[in-house]
């Protein structure tokens, strides 16, 4: 080891010298050792590569190959072509469920956005106990969803939760949250925004504090005000923090599942039934693999091309520095 | 902007909205010490005879000692592994150059955009045909590499010099030495970073445990929970009990860990 730490403490000869080393193996470049380096490479890929074909990369085949037939986990297999696909696609359920993703997203990212941009900008400033307060905010993103989700339904609860006891202090009757249908999408949606608020936030505090200081200096010479630096320098310098946080709730929105499962599981009446909780019931619930590996093929590929867009579109409003 | 001394008013915001965070913690604690929570009025936020009934009752009706081990060791076992095979992938992918590496290497990554759900029908098949049903092996398999652990890592090791391995290849050192001296001990932050989020993502882990587990001595923390609360529909103080104790070790883990896993997470916003 001491001639590791020689070169380490700027011992510049064999540097200098071997600008294109590119490691051992390539260096004795003899057939005996490039055996030996091919096995190396192998040797150190494999505990990975292993799993990820098998238990990722083959079953994603095999859920297509599975989309085609129908199928009730036990009995023989009968081939159906796309006709699972159609048959969803023309399903009120499959269309509903998918109805119910979309109104969780619309609800949860202006939310969750807003809500940690807010918290990220006043953290930002030179606010007292900062690094607690951070602490405070993240907290609820470490714990588990199924956690989450039964302390908000007790929080909700309609006659003994406290949401509804507080309210009724005001003077207002609180609605039945998750066991009204009109009212459980927007439980579950303000559980996961509590949730995830405090994930947005690091993001965007760790966007925020990579913009130049000299910038607002500039900006308030030129006279701008608090307004005016927020809409023409710090949402345009954080739009790839922002990019980042609508991509990532894109995706995790559309296979939000355990918050549902645990609060509602997906009704009443239906009302709050998400995709994933669709895969789920047409699997376990009813037997229908073929087409819950079809709606998951579907959801994938859903999420794919929606995220493709936003990475296409990311030009017209997207600035890296 | 970040020159003015913010004024009160938003200092008063901010901790009310980290009260806000913090409230139904509290509230869970709360109502797990008062018996018959829920059954006839809200709790008072100071109980007027505090129990710890509910706590016996759990430990009473579910083998909640042998489900906290369950999660506990499994996210040990994943941690583990993820460290392993990920650092050994992430080397090659940082150190050893070989044809078609990228392309293997964007296999890696594309395995990172597939999710959960589009594997759980066939995954299921698979083990059921391995017979892994309802064993701990068959919750473990699937999450022992993580294609984001050796994308974090390879990161990581693409910022240490490569200096240094060349004067350990003059030593006469090979690979397996250059890894395990030189370069693992320099991404010790990754590392730890890395650790927690398997850690967390392990523990918190519901869809898959709920499918494969059957035997309620075998679930995990998060599966037994959600099945406590259709048993114990309105008794509050039992359901809440069970999520205290589950928020417990992530908490004591949190605190001490919380600069790495906020390193993590905002790292990851800013490639």
């Amino acid at each position: 080891m001491t001639a590791l730490q020689d070169s380490r403490s700027g011992n510049p000869g064999p540097t200098a010298t071997m600008k294109r080393y590119r490691g051992p193996g390539i260096q004795r470049k003899a057939t005996g050792p490039r055996l030996k380096y091919g096995l190396t490479v192998a040797a150190f890929l494999i505990p990975s590569a292993l799993p990820l074909l098998f238990f990722t990369i083959i079953p994603m085949f095999s859920a297509f190959w599975i989309s085609l037939n129908q199928w009730n986990l036990v009995g023989p297999m009968k081939w159906v072509g796309l006709g699972n696909y159609g048959k969803l696609i023309g399903d009120p359920g499959t269309q509903g469920a998918f109805l119910h993703t979309v109104y969780y997203i619309v609800g949860y990212l202006p939310l969750v956005y807003i809500g940690g941009l807010a918290i990220a900008l006043a953290l930002n400033s030179r606010i007292k106990g900062r690094s607690m307060m951070r602490g405070l905010y993240f907290l609820p993103v470490v714990t588990s969803w199924i956690v989450v989700a039964l302390v908000w339904r007790w929080l909700l609860n309609p006659s003994t939760g406290i949401v509804n006891w507080l309210l009724g202090l005001i003077g207002v009757t609180g609605p039945g949250w998750w066991t009204d249908p009109a009212w459980s999408m927007p439980s579950i949606i303000v559980a996961s925004a509590w949730k995830d608020l405090g994930f947005v936030m690091v993001i965007l505090l760790a966007g925020l504090q990579a913009i130049p200081e000299d910038l607002y200096e500039a900006a308030t010479v030129d006279g701008a005000g608090r307004w005016r630096r927020l809409f023409s320098i710090t949402l345009p310098m954080l739009s790839p923090s922002t990019f980042f946080v609508i991509v990532l709730s894109l995706i995790n929105g559309f296979q939000v599942f355990d918050q549902v499962y645990a609060m509602t599981g997906g009704g009443p009446n239906n009302s709050s039934q998400v995709v994933v909780q669709q895969i789920y019931d047409l699997t376990f619930r009813y037997g229908r693999a073929g087409e819950a590996s079809a709606l998951s093929w579907l959801l994938f590929l859903f999420i794919l091309v929606i995220t493709l867009i936003q990475v296409r579109g990311q030009k017209k409003w997207v600035h890296y520095a | 902007m970040r020159k003015q001394r913010p004024s009160i008013t938003l200092n008063i915001l901010v901790l009310v909205g980290a009260l806000m965070m913090v409230f139904p913690f509290l509230w869970a604690f709360v109502t797990s010490i008062s018996p018959g929570a829920g059954l006839s009025a809200t709790p008072q936020l100071i109980p007027e005879n505090p129990s710890l009934s509910a706590y016996a009752e759990l430990l009473q009706r579910l083998p909640f000692a042998q489900i906290v081990l369950n999660s506990l060791i499994l996210a040990i076992l994943t941690t583990v592994f993820q460290l392993v095979t990920s650092s050994l992938a992430a080397y090659v992918f940082s150190r050893m150059p070989f044809k078609g590496r990228n392309a293997v290497f964007a296999v890696y990554l594309a395995t990172m955009m597939i999710p959960m759900q589009v594997l759980v029908v066939p995954l299921f098949v698979e083990m059921k045909s391995l017979g892994l049903i309802d064993t701990y092996l068959g919750v473990l398999l699937p999450g022992i590499a993580s294609a984001f652990g050796v994308f974090l890592l390879r990161q990581a090791m693409n910022s240490v010099p490569q200096d240094l391995d060349q004067a350990a290849t003059l030593d006469g050192a090979g690979h397996f030495r250059i890894f395990g001296l030189i370069v693992l001990p320099l991404v010790r932050p990754a590392l730890a970073t890395l650790t927690v989020f398997a850690f967390l993502n392990s523990w918190n882990s519901f869809l898959w445990p709920l499918i494969i587990l059957r035997t309620p001595a075998m679930k995990t923390l998060p599966v037994a929970l959600a099945g406590l609360q259709g048993q114990y529909t309105t008794q509050w103080d039992i359901v809440m009990a069970g999520s205290v104790v589950s928020v417990l070790p992530m908490l004591a883990l949190y605190i001490f860990t919380q600069k790495y896993i906020i390193q993590g997470v905002a790292g990851t916003g800013l490639k």
